[in-house]
């Protein structure tokens, strides 16, 4: 019984991170239209950034866990500007490109300044212990990557649901050019909502620098998954993309704990369950059918 | 005068290009090229790749140095190549060394999938290849052949030196966690032997994903404490990135704490580096050549640190010694003709920089040589940047390697 309930807590963390992905993706694609590729490489961003900055100036992980999103969604809102929104109007094919090559350009940057050795990122001191829940134990480092993931989406759920910016976002989510028609200015929220996503990744890779491996391709290896979790989640929804991530995550560890002497099957259980989603409800779980166009 | 020529052309058509005097006509091109052919991008860039040819390079310097006017030629160069850790880059890449870059000697080439093909073309070319990137005995094993030879270290060595030694110093009950690929599975079932040998249990393994794309191992490391019995020692066989992975987390679950030790497959130096010291205190390894094991090494790898600006790995150290001691077997056969230097090789006892009684086996190419167990030390024994570890005990050449194997004909 403890094991079981310490696989699904340790689902639950992998899930968090997923969630911050997805959610992050998800608001993006919501308002411009745009699967950003370029995701990983901006939570391996936030893992280097965090490492650099304890490297050679001694920032510690709570200072890289506030300096680096903000970074990160100034980056986002640069790149937005110069480039992305430049695309927009065309095929979606021209910006899966442009992103696909931001990967591999920041990618590349890090790789040709710090090698491809991963770099050390020790978990911060007052973090490092582990906490009792009576029927086991578990490090207090996932318990506040947890606790601090369920506040942040329940953050975000909040600002989208009850305050004017969020029902602006949705409404320009869900129906653009609607909400245009009423004279609000869609445009002017699409910078800030790129930047937005960007820093949740670069938030999730200073929450996975104490307990993955910091290097370049970090996020290459993590992006997989997290599109499958946006695809069974239903793509550009909010609230699908968390829930898909959490539920991703559990469906992982269960398959890892309890199909281990069927690797095949634990490897592809995620994929697994994409597949029969797509068949079941070809939008994903939350998703909504666009209207043939 | 029709005589002097008849007996040259006997001398050449017996010898197959046996040791020749006079003239320096004997090297192909009037040259010798060295390749250095590795993962110069990758994984395992960083323990090997482009620093490797900077310690070939040194090699060549040092050559020179040595054997001044008599050296059999001083147009000594060397080829590079990155073949990303495929097999298939690697095949056409070692193909256009031998055949449009002239090389005489293929060195290093990680990754065993990517050496096994390289040893082919070796082995089609009669072009001379010294392996010591990849760990699989198969090179000495059933793909052995006469052009090919195995330096620095293999999965046997690994397992017999960290397997033996742990299980007769830390504990007999092992949990083993591999990469499930050909080079974990090899690691695990080496192990598992060298274990069984000297008395421990492998109480459970479990092949984990590879490439494992979620980055966690949480369910493995949770399920070592309640195994029954309990294994003492956690047996890691992941490498490189995804090595730091369950490092870091075996100290997040506190598996020290709770009495499993840890004992790591392969390790490189630069594995430590990534780590930190302290991540890894106190775990055993089996290492081929530490930089700060006696005063020889440490004056090479402050050589080398000038060179590249940072400490050598055994990688490094070893594709130096390869390259030197090939250059030497062309200098004794005067002659870059393959099977001559062969013929210098086989049986060569050599004590160098990387090998310590070291002997070039006739049997199956195995290069074999001191071999030293080792431990991380904890950062506060750590005096010096890269001083990471503690040589526990010296493995003696013949021990350290298997004997040849019935599979291998050469």
């Amino acid at each position: 019984m403890s094991g079981f309930l310490q696989n699904t807590f340790n689902g639950l963390v992998g899930g968090a991170f997923y969630a911050l992905l997805a959610l992050g993706l998800a608001v993006i694609f919501g308002m411009l239209r745009v699967v950003n590729f370029a995701h990983g490489a901006f939570y391996m961003l936030g893992a280097f950034g965090a490492y650099v900055l304890l490297a050679e100036a001694g920032v510690p992980f709570w200072a890289a866990l506030v300096i680096m999103p903000l970074a990160l969604g100034l980056l986002g809102m640069v790149l937005e500007r110069a480039v992305i929104h430049r695309l927009t109007r065309l095929d979606p094919l021209y910006n899966f490109l442009l992103t696909f090559g931001l990967t591999l350009i920041l990618q590349d940057l890090v790789k040709s300044r710090y090698g491809v050795q991963s770099s050390p990122y020790a978990t911060p001191a007052e973090l490092s212990g582990t906490v009792d829940f009576g029927l086991f134990d578990f490090p207090t480092y996932r318990v506040f990557i947890l606790g601090f993931t369920v506040l942040l989406c329940v953050a975000v759920w909040w600002v989208l649901g009850r305050t004017r910016i969020g029902m602006v976002v949705r409404a320009a989510t869900e129906r653009p050019e609607l909400t245009r028609a009423f004279g609000i200015d869609v445009g002017r929220w699409v910078t800030p909502v790129f930047g937005f996503g960007i820093a949740l990744a670069g938030l999730a890779g200073v929450l996975a620098a104490p307990m993955r491996a910091v290097n370049p391709l970090m996020g290459a290896d993590l992006i997989i998954v997290v599109f499958a979790v946006v695809v069974i989640g239903g793509l550009g929804s909010i609230f699908g993309s968390v829930a898909a991530g959490f539920g991703i995550g559990l469906v992982q560890a269960w398959g890892e704990a309890y199909l281990s002497d069927y690797p095949l099957v634990s490897q592809t259980v995620v994929f697994v369950v994409m597949a029969a989603v797509l068949l079941w409800r070809p939008a994903g779980l939350f998703g909504r059918e666009e209207a043939p166009a | 005068m029709a005589a002097a020529s008849a007996a040259a052309l006997l001398v050449a058509g017996c010898g197959g290009g046996g040791p020749q005097s006079g003239g320096d006509s004997k090297l192909t091109g009037d040259k010798i090229v060295l390749g250095v052919l590795n993962d110069q991008s990758g994984a395992y860039s960083e323990l090997s790749g482009r620093n490797s040819v900077k310690a070939v390079e040194m090699a060549i310097a040092d050559f020179k140095a040595e054997h001044g006017d008599d050296a059999v030629t001083k147009d000594i160069t060397v080829e590079t190549a990155d073949h990303q850790n495929k097999p298939d880059v690697a095949n056409s890449k070692a193909q256009e060394m031998y055949d449009r870059k002239g090389v005489d000697a293929i060195l290093d080439v990680p990754t065993s999938s990517a050496a096994l093909k390289v040893a082919d073309v070796a082995k089609e070319k009669k072009k001379l290849y010294f392996n010591i990137g990849a760990a699989t005995t198969d090179l000495t094993g059933k793909s052995c052949n006469r052009y090919t030879f195995h330096y620095a270290y293999d999965t046997y060595m690994l397992a017999h030196g960290t397997g033996t030694v742990t299980t007769e110093q830390v504990g007999k009950n092992w949990y083993i966690l591999y990469p499930n690929y050909a080079f974990g599975q090899d690691m695990e079932k080496s192990f598992s032997t060298a274990i069984a040998a000297a008395g421990g249990t492998v109480v459970g393994k479990d092949g984990a994903p590879f490439p494992n794309t979620s980055g966690d191992y949480s369910s493995f490391l949770l399920k070592a404490p309640t195994l029954n019995p309990k294994p003492q020692v956690l047996g890691t066989m992941q490498a490189g990135a995804e090595l730091v992975n369950v490092v870091k987390q075996y100290n997040e679950f506190k598996l020290r704490e709770k009495g499993v030790g840890l004992a790591v497959g392969l390790m490189f130096i630069t594995d430590i580096h990534s780590l930190t010291p302290d991540a890894l205190a106190g775990t055993t390894y089996t290492d081929a050549w530490y930089w700060n094991f006696d005063q020889q090494n440490r004056e090479w790898a402050d050589r080398f640190q000038k060179e590249t600006g940072t400490r050598p790995s055994f990688a490094h150290a070893a594709n130096y010694s390869a390259a030197m001691q090939y250059l030497e077997a062309v200098q004794a056969a005067g002659t870059d003709d393959a099977d001559a230097v062969v013929k210098q090789l086989e049986g060569k006892e050599v004590n160098d920089l990387f090998l310590r009684n070291g002997k070039i086996r006739a049997e199956d190419h195995r290069v074999v040589h001191d071999a030293y167990l080792a431990q991380v030390k904890p950062q506060a024994e750590v005096k010096e940047p890269w001083d990471y570890v503690k040589v526990l005990k010296t493995i003696p050449a013949a021990e350290a390697f298997r004997a040849p194997s019935a599979d291998c004909k050469l």
